[in-house]
């Protein structure tokens, strides 16, 4: 088949952006070099919601974080997804923060976030007494949330799936020829063939134009950012997102909930040339704990349930990096470094306005579907009823995220089922927990066994 | 929803609360329900294809399998109910039963009981919680994980691991691998020397595993699967060990959580419940025995604890224990870790003796004070995760809280 548009990595904006054209009647194929969705940067954010207080004014990246805010909302109970609306603070914690003030809530106001209000020490207190109380001044930010960062996409793939969009995982996109019509693109597993491109490689958004373009319009600076995920006593000390003030390079290390019920800080930021080696780092890590207790001092000595690390896909420029070939029906979404998430379904908007532009013929112009299928993916937030409440869940597998045995099953075998023992975690939340797996991990490789694309076990041993 | 109040609800189907659930029968309780979250009862001796298990039990020696079945086998004999694939997930108290919401596959029901039993045992302190760099790759798991993979699923998770920690569960992990068949490339321990005693690193030295103490593991390298270690010796020297997973073993937590939906008060130093010498927690109808307790014991150790916690909550049913709230704060200090029990009412025996932990190799006076007046004092020197207990000493009703010290 030659499908109309060919997606080039399953992250949060290859996959929103693969729902988008499969709703606009393309014929989507998307490929993926991981086992699952969202294996590269996407997989280790923040999980915030954000409303663009502080995204550049009159940007792309704005525009298109408003956007992807106001249709998660806008489509979120027909997919069961969650929001945790906790409400965010740009804290100072210094004199010199205290002085930027001002111009964040100028900005915020110029980015149409109007409901933003500065508070005083007694304020802040008021709503989070945990906070320490070198806590100066802050600007509320009502509408940041936090939601699940995982199984939106699940839920866009499904759907996309659903209107006849194909998926190729472990797919590794090594070269390609366009002959002013087709693209044929080269893998490990084969040709595929597209009239047009849409580059969602994130990390390898460079690499990509540079393989199939012979040239790049950028160069991506992968920014590693650590995170510590602490237990689930801790959200008792916390409900609001604090934001530190922002700098030049970063966004800054963030405290906030998860919406499973933990507190999570992070992310670092550290820049490093290896684009495949993510590691967490002792010491790193450590200081984000720090870091979390002088936020936040009750946190002083609280259980650490999770590390992760991811890549940001940072580039040379600070802005996303957006190319349009129009004569070699290319498009590229680079450079999505930290708003992606939020700004996914707004972006995936925006390049379907810039293939309409693409050099097609009238004759390929596309027929949107009339009323697509929308499948609910199951809740794995806390302040929403779970499967282990509910009759005939086959009893609870991983016992400190409380997920049962039809959850497994079903992320083993739905629609789009778990490639990897990481994407079924993600899925499900098994071994997510506080005892990351002691409990759970072996019956969970058996049950997955034959049935990952990447296996958990190296077989079965004769008792 | 309920109608039926139970005697003892027993929170934990392991050797502590099974043991105790036999014990509440011998001793007259009729109504016993053992609530136990996985598909079989049986507790950690389940992952345990090896032995030994049961000796004084028992009197055989079985491995931790056949302990667990027996075990099983002896409290339904006994009379006690034992629901499986059940889990608590929030607790109500009222005035004269506490009740829980209990999560099954069929739905949530409620369990109302006099009185609780939180035997809900341990586990080992994860990679995460450890803080430990490198890469997140597929073969990183607990020794608990291992033993499930081997004796309960049956499925090699990998062939030539590096075993972290060198506390007896270390050896049960080289017992684990050889049972699936995998040869364990090495023992990394960062302290001086093994933490268990020494004549067990006879048997890794014999089969060719080299013990290397003094070394961190700094890294963790490979993807999907782990490829290899980096470790660094004591003069700060790296390189990479070759393997394909990383055991890691020991640093034992109390599995804490059904404590804390009921409520009752943790004790930072153990992680688990504070109890007093009848193992009554902050709640007087809510108790706790075996490894929910301390970190770490052995099976028959929780057995014997869970029988013996069994008979204050049966004469707390019959006639009563004395009143909690005369009860003194004990409290550890200097190279002590912790103590258990954490509260004692003077004059009373109660399980009999104190349990305590040190935080590094230590030796010198382990004296017990009150308001600074020393009451009794033994010299002592242990290595950490050395079993250290102390019989129960005569403190006074006007004494004050007691601190015992090394």
């Amino acid at each position: 088949m030659v499908a109309d548009v060919l997606v080039i990595g399953a992250g949060v904006v290859g996959c929103a952006t693969a729902r988008r054209f499969a709703l606009a009647g393309a014929r989507v194929i998307l490929l993926e070099k991981g086992a699952d969705i969202l294996s590269g940067a996407s997989k280790a954010n923040s999980a915030i919601l954000h409303t663009g207080f502080d995204a550049p004014p009159d940007s792309l990246e704005l525009a298109c974080m408003q956007a992807g805010y106001a249709e998660y909302l806008d489509i979120r109970e027909r997919f069961n997804l969650p929001v945790v609306e906790t409400g965010a603070m740009v804290v100072a914690w210094t004199p010199e923060e205290q002085a930027s003030l001002p111009a964040i809530a100028d900005q915020a106001v110029k980015n149409g976030v109007r409901d933003i209000r500065r508070i005083g020490p007694a304020d802040i207190r008021a709503r989070e007494p945990f906070l320490a109380e070198s806590a100066r001044e802050a600007v509320l930010v009502p509408r940041e949330h936090v939601i699940d960062p995982w199984s939106p996409f699940l839920a866009y793939m499904i759907q996309a799936q659903a209107l006849g969009a194909e998926f190729h995982f472990l797919t590794q996109v090594t070269g390609g020829q366009f002959d002013g019509e087709t693209w044929q693109v080269e893998t490990n597993r084969g040709p595929f063939k597209a009239r047009s491109i849409i580059n969602c490689a994130g990390i390898f958004g460079d690499r990509i134009e540079e393989a199939l373009l012979g040239d790049t319009h950028f160069s991506i600076h992968p920014r590693k950012g650590q995170f510590v995920v602490f237990d689930k006593l801790a959200a008792r000390f916390l409900k609001t997102i604090i934001l530190p003030v922002p700098t030049e390079r970063t966004k800054g290390v963030v405290l906030c909930r998860t919406a499973f019920g933990n507190v999570l800080v992070g992310p670092t930021a550290e820049e490093q040339e290896d684009r495949l080696r993510i590691t967490t780092d002792e010491t790193a890590l450590q200081a984000l704990i720090a870091r979390a207790v002088e936020m936040v001092p009750a946190l002083q000595g609280m259980g650490v349930t999770a590390t992760y690390a991811g890549l940001r896909p940072a580039s040379d420029k600070k802005h996303y990096r957006i190319r349009v070939e129009k004569d070699r029906h290319w498009i590229t979404l680079g450079g999505i470094r930290s708003t992606g998430l939020t700004a996914s379904l707004g972006i995936a908007a925006h390049a379907l306005e810039l293939y309409r532009t693409l050099g097609h013929g009238e004759d390929k112009a596309l027929q949107p579907v009339a009323d697509p299928p929308v499948f609910p993916v199951r809740n794995l937030a806390e302040d929403r009823p779970r499967d282990w409440s509910a009759r005939g869940n086959g009893g609870i597998v991983c016992h400190c995220e409380l997920v049962t045995r039809r959850e497994v099953e079903e992320a083993l075998s739905g629609p789009l089922p778990a490639g990897d023992y990481g994407g079924l975690r993600r899925r499900t939340r098994c071994g997510m927990g506080r005892c990351q797996g002691f409990n759970c991990q072996a019956q969970v490789a058996r049950m997955s066994e034959g049935r990952l694309r990447i296996p958990m076990t190296l077989g079965e041993v004769k008792p | 929803m309920t109608d039926t109040i139970r005697d003892v609800a027993i929170i934990g189907g392991g050797p502590a609360g099974l043991s105790a659930a036999m014990a509440l029968r011998e001793a007259g309780i009729n109504d016993i329900v053992v609530i136990e979250r996985e598909r079989e009862a049986g507790g950690i001796p389940r992952h345990c294809g090896h032995p030994p298990f049961g000796i004084r039990e028992f009197r055989r020696l079985y491995t931790g399998l056949a302990y667990a079945r027996r075990l099983v086998e002896e409290a339904r004999k006994s009379g006690a109910s034992l629901l499986t694939s059940h889990t608590v997930t929030g607790a109500r108290m009222d005035e004269d039963k506490i009740v829980l919401a209990v999560a099954t596959p069929d739905g949530m029901t409620e369990i109302a009981a006099r009185r609780v039993l939180i035997a809900t045992g341990t586990r080992e302190t994860t990679r995460a919680a450890r803080l430990i760099s490198g890469e997140r790759p597929l073969g990183v798991f607990n020794t608990g994980a291992l033993q499930s993979y081997a004796y309960l699923e049956h499925r090699r998770p990998f062939e030539r691991p590096v075993i972290i920690g060198t506390e007896l569960v270390a050896l049960s992990a080289i017992l684990t691998c050889r049972t699936l068949g995998a040869r364990p490339v090495a023992m990394i321990e960062s302290g001086e020397r093994p933490t268990a005693p020494l004549p067990y690193f006879v048997y890794p030295r014999l089969i060719g595993i080299p013990v290397l103490t003094e070394t961190k593991l700094v890294d963790i390298i490979g993807r999907p699967r782990v490829e290899a270690v980096r470790v660094k010796d004591r003069q700060g020297n790296e390189r990479d060990i070759a393997c394909d997973g990383v055991i890691l073993t020991g640093q034992f937590t109390p599995e804490a959580q059904a404590a804390r939906l009921l409520g009752v008060e943790i004790d930072p130093a153990t992680g688990g419940p504070a109890i007093d010498q009848f193992g009554r927690t902050s709640h007087p109808a809510i108790f706790a025995a075996g490894n929910v307790l301390h970190p770490v014991e052995t099976a028959g150790w929780c057995y014997r604890e869970g029988r013996s916690i069994a008979r204050f909550i049966a004469r707390d049913l019959q006639s009563g224990l004395p009143e909690a709230k005369a009860a003194l704060p004990l409290s550890a200090e200097g190279a002590l870790r912790y103590v258990v029990p954490q509260r004692i009412v003077p004059g009373e025996e109660g399980i009999g003796h104190l349990q305590m932990r040190v935080k590094a190799a230590a030796s010198g006076t382990l004296s017990i004070s009150q308001a600074g007046k020393v009451r009794s004092s033994n010299a002592i020197s242990r290595l950490p995760e050395r079993r250290l207990t102390l019989s129960m000493p005569d403190i006074s009703t006007e004494g004050g809280a007691v601190v015992v010290t090394l």
